[in-house]
């Protein structure tokens, strides 16, 4: 099967903090591959490398066969007219209602009269189940609703890749369960890849086809969400089964208690 | 004794090497803003939206603030011009005063602290909650769709707030001097005609407030674009707009009139 995104031997520094080191992935099209990790792994990261805003300090990101990194300004413009991205909170314009966030851009990047983009954008809302919320601006959305207009704003012109980074943050369960839908549902209908960084292991796990685990900024192991659950990795059994102690240390490393404490000869 | 001497001259160095490389960057991006401005002309209703912002939402406070500065001018100027028998010149004093230095200068510091401000803050907003980089992300430059019309549509607002403010300040001393003093009203009018030159006087205005209007815009901007995306670096690059706008305005101010009225 033919990949959309590949990641060769990438490594990537803020400034003299390394973030990743020597990653390999791949993304076959059109399906959902998950990048799952603690927080500060370099998950995000990984996914702005993807998005050209970043460039590797070694290595290579490849999306459609282009390496992000080679690509001047119009360039990377033009492939990411091609991409859509689900921020953490949703990242609404907050001065234009959900109607004008999912028409932006149609409006920036169309000559569609005004007419067929109200159409459009009514058929993504839909799609999302907020039609009856198009008049309403971001502030009247709740945290889910808010999601779900991003959703359907990083959809607006059919991508061919989809971003999510973070999408299950702060969601009551029921919008949590209902983007987890249609994060599945919107891909296969888009015929579309979806790559979704995360740190919520039963819901991805429950719509993805392929999961990479990373930790410290390396994969530490990939496989089938099947795979993974059965994993007896220490790392990866502490994470998904959300065990305290193991690998990842309850304490962060420092002196005693006692000796914190002043307690003498303890 | 020696350690702290180089230390302090290391610090001092570090300062002026940071100082000099933020003054690069900020040139950078006003040229970045200049040359991506076709966006704003294409789509001029954009930079109509922030006139209305930056200009019509300040209108409120430049038209009550040069309303009691022309009032100010127009009680001091009576007062001192009286004890000379020149009562009648007040009108003069008072339209120079605010063609020349008082209207272009207040209400430029006006629109740095109403306008400028809100402009740093909401950028800055816009950057700490992704929208931002969201825009990039969907192939939008966020310096011609966002900085451009806000920086095309402060400059235009600037001299016309800046000519509402000279204009309702005339009308201020009017009021004082001759409706509340009884400064006979054809010497106030005739006086102020004979002496505000166009060439020299409004010209002069005009050039001084729209290069406030561009300075102001362009710093207001550069903060909000340059903030650190946190509630506590956007409350900081507010602050800094409006101070070193201030300061901007005023050394400018000072430039200007020494080129301008050097031989007048």
């Amino acid at each position: 099967m033919e990949n959309l995104v590949e990641i060769k031997d990438v490594s990537f520094a803020y400034e003299v903090r390394p973030v990743l080191k020597g990653i390999n992935l791949t993304v076959p099209r059109g399906k959902v591959v998950s990048i799952m990790g603690l927080s500060g792994c370099g998950k995000t990261t990984l996914l702005r490398l993807i998005g050209g805003s970043l460039k590797p300090t070694r290595g290579e990101v490849r999306v459609a066969g282009q390496a992000t990194h080679e690509l001047d300004r119009e360039g990377l413009y033009a492939l990411r007219r091609k991409m859509g991205m689900l921020f953490q909170f949703g990242a609404l314009f907050t001065d234009m209602s959900a109607f004008d966030n999912v028409a932006f851009q149609m409006r920036e990047h169309t000559d569609l009269p005004e007419s067929m983009i109200r159409d459009l954008v009514l058929m993504k809302l839909d799609a999302v189940g907020l039609r009856g919320a198009q008049h309403m601006m971001p502030s009247e959305l709740s945290g889910g609703m808010a999601r779900r207009v991003a959703l359907a704003r990083a959809v607006a012109l059919d991508p061919m890749l989809i971003m999510y980074d973070e999408p299950f943050a702060g969601l009551d369960p029921i919008s949590l369960s209902v983007i987890g839908d249609l994060i599945r549902h919107l891909n296969d209908a888009l015929g579309a890849t979806s790559i979704v960084v995360t740190h919520d292991v039963q819901e991805s796990l429950k719509i993805v086809d392929y999961v990479y685990f990373m930790s410290e900024g390396v994969v530490v192991t990939h496989g089938t969400p099947d795979d993974i659950r059965k994993s007896d990795a220490p790392f990866v059994h502490q994470f998904v089964w959300g065990e305290m102690d193991g690998p990842v240390p309850f304490h962060y490393p420092g002196t005693g208690l006692a000796r914190a404490l002043g307690v003498p000869h303890a | 004794m020696l350690d702290r001497a180089t230390g302090a001259l290391r610090r001092l160095g570090r300062q002026c090497i940071g100082a000099i490389w933020r003054l690069g960057y900020a040139s950078r991006f006003f040229a970045a803003v200049l040359m991506r401005s076709g966006t704003s002309f294409r789509r001029f209703r954009l930079v109509i939206k922030e006139i209305y912002f930056a200009g019509v939402l300040s209108l409120i406070i430049i038209i009550v603030s040069g309303l009691f500065v022309g009032m100010v001018l127009g009680l001091q100027g009576y007062e001192t011009l009286q004890r000379y028998g020149s009562a009648e010149a007040v009108g003069t004093l008072v339209a120079l005063s605010l063609t020349r230095e008082l209207g272009p200068v207040v209400a430029a510091l006006l629109f740095a602290s109403r306008a400028g401000s809100a402009m740093t803050a909401e950028i800055g907003l816009m950057k700490a909650t992704e929208q931002i980089s969201a825009m990039e992300m969907m192939a939008v430059d966020p310096i011609a769709r966002v900085v451009g019309p806000r920086f095309w549509g402060g400059l235009i607002s600037m001299p016309l707030l800046a000519a509402m403010f000279s204009a309702v300040g005339v009308f201020g001393g009017y009021l004082i001097a001759v409706v509340l003093i009884g400064v006979d009203a054809g010497a106030f009018w005739s006086q102020m005609q004979a002496s505000v030159d166009l060439r020299n006087d409004i010209v002069n205005g005009v050039i001084k407030s729209v290069v406030f209007g561009v300075t102001v815009t362009a710093i207001a901007l550069f903060e909000g674009y340059d903030a650190p995306p946190t509630a506590e670096g956007v409350s900081r690059a507010t602050t800094r707009t409006v101070v070193t706008s201030s300061l901007a305005i005023l050394g400018l101010d000072f430039v200007l009139t020494a080129f301008m009225f050097r031989g007048a």
